[in-house]
């Protein structure tokens, strides 16, 4: 479904991305896991098409299309979805008159028929079962003035209703206490489907306990240095980030140059 | 006042109209204001720059063009009457075109008892002694250059008129429409309007073309409130893509009295609203709330002036600005709490949004307070979409037009949400959002 050659990315004239590769199949799991200035962010904001992120060499395959050719809207569309880490404030756009919007927006890219406002709101209640938060926060403008858990569980609200095949989680559990963590991952777990897979980026092995992937990658330094199954994250929680570099001495080498 | 005037083809066309049959013409006062006042413009003729009113609008082209001094042939302009239709408006309408007041297009049967609406030209003909204070009034600044060229020559206008203590319970729609004619047409209408005390009125002030024309239209008018009167006032300015448009509207609020403006204004090649607005009654109140939307190589220019006379009066003005390509807007909002004016409230928020780099929005608040217990704030600022949010939402699927224009919509959209009549609101919305770059 995604897979990931060899990715160099720059931002501001700094390589950040140096020689990435990951391929993730239909349906799986995969955490992203590395120290402060790894390129976890830069990973997700390089697939999902934010402007400032230069991709220098390799790659990006999204079931056999050149995602990196696309544009932001090209790529939602195709069905890529990135739950931010910071999710923005956009004051004067109502949630559900902007959710609707995108959602149409994606179906018309698509060809496929527009939602009527009937139609949508079906969805809608739907999906708010799904993820247990109130329609209050659906009459309210975009995040606006929602606490750090509602932005968190409005982003997965939106990947619950967008419908996404791949879904980028960048450090969704930064900000969060346990509660809204464990609300968070209930509601990625809902949406895990054969069809669905993820992209878990994280710097905490905490997330993981509630939402279980299939593999674990360590990205250290712009590249993945060591790849497993869940047990690889309990190591990592163990052993901390200098783990890796001390398994690995000729990176640790160049980490420090 | 630096332009020679004879070198001026606009002052030229003035000069060599000769006598002018006006409606009114042949009463001695009316006559000799026109006169005194056609004089005062031709001798100083258009401010350039170097006036602080016209610091960020340049006359200059204007003055280099001839216009027909009125349009013999518009009572006889075809015109839609469908067009004019506002929804949600369906009260007595008093309708121009060109300039020239059009009975077959207008509704004035049947007012609901209490309001007195007719054109000018009918009032001087009939009745125009009460009309002698307002049109003999002469003109000194140099912001009022047109006001005294629409002394000089308007003919005709709205007089209005509610009764102390009637609510008129249909908003009354003042429609001004340009139409294409023989030549390029300055046209110069006078309104005056006054609701007694306690008196109250929904008003909607209408300016559209039938097609596109390079007409110069100048409306000079003044609203009275008398003591307890309350006025809700929505303007709409559709004008031609290629007009000019002059507005210059006074405003007087008695004590207690109330009056809300709501302004979109969108058309236009050259457009100045100044609005002068004295809270003379204690406890007066007045909110302004405005947006233009800009594009090509539009320039609009609203040089709002607000003046606390009296105590514990309030005045909340929210205006907003968008350029986009080539366009200017300037914005000048200027408060006043004059001595003895304690007690009064008044804030300012003027925000403004440029989508190109060549566009170009100019703002300045001004304060001055003289009083004592006064609460004052104002703001103006001029930026740029907001990156982070057009990712966002271009990240959940929106193309990067429709995610421009959305973000543009929320931007402008504070502004009409205390639009009493929801019909007309949800218009206002529907023109800004159809007039927005996509």
């Amino acid at each position: 479904m995604l897979k990931i050659e060899n990715l160099h990315a720059r931002v501001e004239g700094k390589d950040i991305l140096k020689g990435l590769t990951l391929t993730v199949n239909r349906g799986e799991v995969h955490a992203i896991m590395g120290p402060n200035g790894a390129g976890k962010s830069t990973l997700g904001n390089v697939l999902s098409g934010r402007e400032g992120y230069e991709v220098t060499a390799g790659s990006v395959t999204f079931e056999g299309r050149d995602l990196l050719a696309l544009e932001p809207e090209g790529r939602a569309a195709a069905g890529v979805f990135l739950a931010f880490q910071y999710p923005v404030e956009i004051p004067g756009v109502n949630n559900t008159y902007f959710l609707r919007a995108a959602l149409n927006a994606q179906r018309k890219q698509r060809g496929e028929a527009e939602l009527d406002s009937m139609q949508f709101l079906k969805l809608v209640r739907e999906k708010l079962k799904i993820m247990q938060i109130s329609d209050e926060l659906l009459h309210r403008a975009v995040n606006e003035g929602f606490s750090g858990g509602e932005k968190k569980r409005n982003e997965i609200f939106q990947m619950a209703v967008l419908e996404p095949k791949l879904a980028i989680l960048d450090e969704t559990d930064s900000g969060l206490d346990i509660d809204a963590l464990k609300q968070v991952a209930q509601g990625v777990n809902a949406l895990r489907s054969p069809d669905r897979s993820f992209l878990v980026i994280t710097h905490y092995q905490r997330l993981l306990d509630y939402i279980e992937p299939d593999f674990v990658h360590v990205l250290a330094d712009g590249r993945i240095v060591e790849s497993g199954d869940k047990t690889l994250a309990l190591k990592l929680e163990e052993y901390g980030y200098a783990w890796v570099n001390d398994r690995d001495p000729a990176l640790a080498n160049e980490a420090r140059a | 006042m630096s332009q020679s005037p004879a070198s001026v083809p606009f002052i030229d066309a003035l000069r060599e109209a000769g006598d002018l049959r006006l409606p009114g013409s042949g009463l001695a006062w009316l006559d000799a204001a026109r006169r005194e006042n056609l004089e005062a413009f031709i001798a100083a003729g258009l401010p350039d720059t170097r006036a602080e009113a016209w610091k960020y609008t340049a006359l200059r082209a204007l003055g280099q063009r001839r216009f027909a001094l009125g349009d013999a042939a518009a009572a006889a302009h075809p015109v839609d009457a469908h067009a004019l239709k506002l929804p949600g408006i369906d009260g007595p309408r008093l309708v121009f075109v060109n300039g020239v007041f059009r009975a077959d297009l207008s509704r004035l049967e049947a007012l609901p008892p209490g309001l007195s609406l007719q054109p000018l030209s009918r009032v001087l003909e009939n009745d125009p002694e009460p009309l002698r204070f307002a049109l003999s009034r002469h003109y000194r600044e140099a912001g009022d250059v047109f006001a005294r060229l629409n002394a000089a020559l308007a003919g005709d206008g709205v007089v209005l008129r509610v009764a102390p203590g009637v609510r008129v319970n249909k908003p009354v729609h003042l429609c001004f429409a340009g139409t294409p004619g023989r030549a390029d047409v300055a046209w110069h209408l006078r309104n005056v309007i006054e609701l007694g005390e306690g008196a109250e009125l929904d008003l909607v002030e209408h300016h559209l073309a039938t097609a596109q024309h390079k007409h110069l239209g100048t409306l000079v008018g003044e609203i009275v409130l008398r003591d307890g009167a309350k006025l809700q006032h929505a303007l709409l300015q559709k004008a031609a893509e290629d007009s000019t448009l002059i507005r210059r509207g006074s405003l007087y609020l008695g004590a207690k009295s109330q009056a809300m403006l709501h302004v979109l204004e969108l058309g236009g090649a050259l457009v100045r609203h100044d609005l002068h607005a004295e809270l003379r009654g204690d406890q007066a109140r007045l909110d302004t709330r405005g947006v233009f939307v800009l594009h090509g190589r539009q320039h609009v220019d609203t040089q709002l002036s607000i003046r606390h006379q009296a105590l514990n009066t309030a005045s909340e003005s929210i205006w907003r600005g968008v350029a986009d390509e080539r366009a200017r807007g300037v914005f000048r909002g200027a408060i006043v709490v004059a001595e003895g004016a304690d007690g009064s409230d008044a804030s300012l928020n003027n925000k403004n949004l440029l989508l190109s780099a060549q566009a170009e929005i100019d703002t300045k608040p001004e304060l001055e307070i003289y009083a004592d217990e006064v609460k004052a704030a104002h703001g103006a600022t001029v930026g740029q979409l907001d990156e982070r949010a057009l990712f966002y939402l271009r990240s959940r699927g929106l193309p990067n037009a429709e995610a421009r224009a959305l973000l543009t919509a929320a931007f402008c959209r504070a502004v009409f949400a205390a639009l009493p009549n929801e019909t007309l609101r949800d218009h206002f919305s529907d023109a800004l959002l159809a007039h927005l770059p996509s």
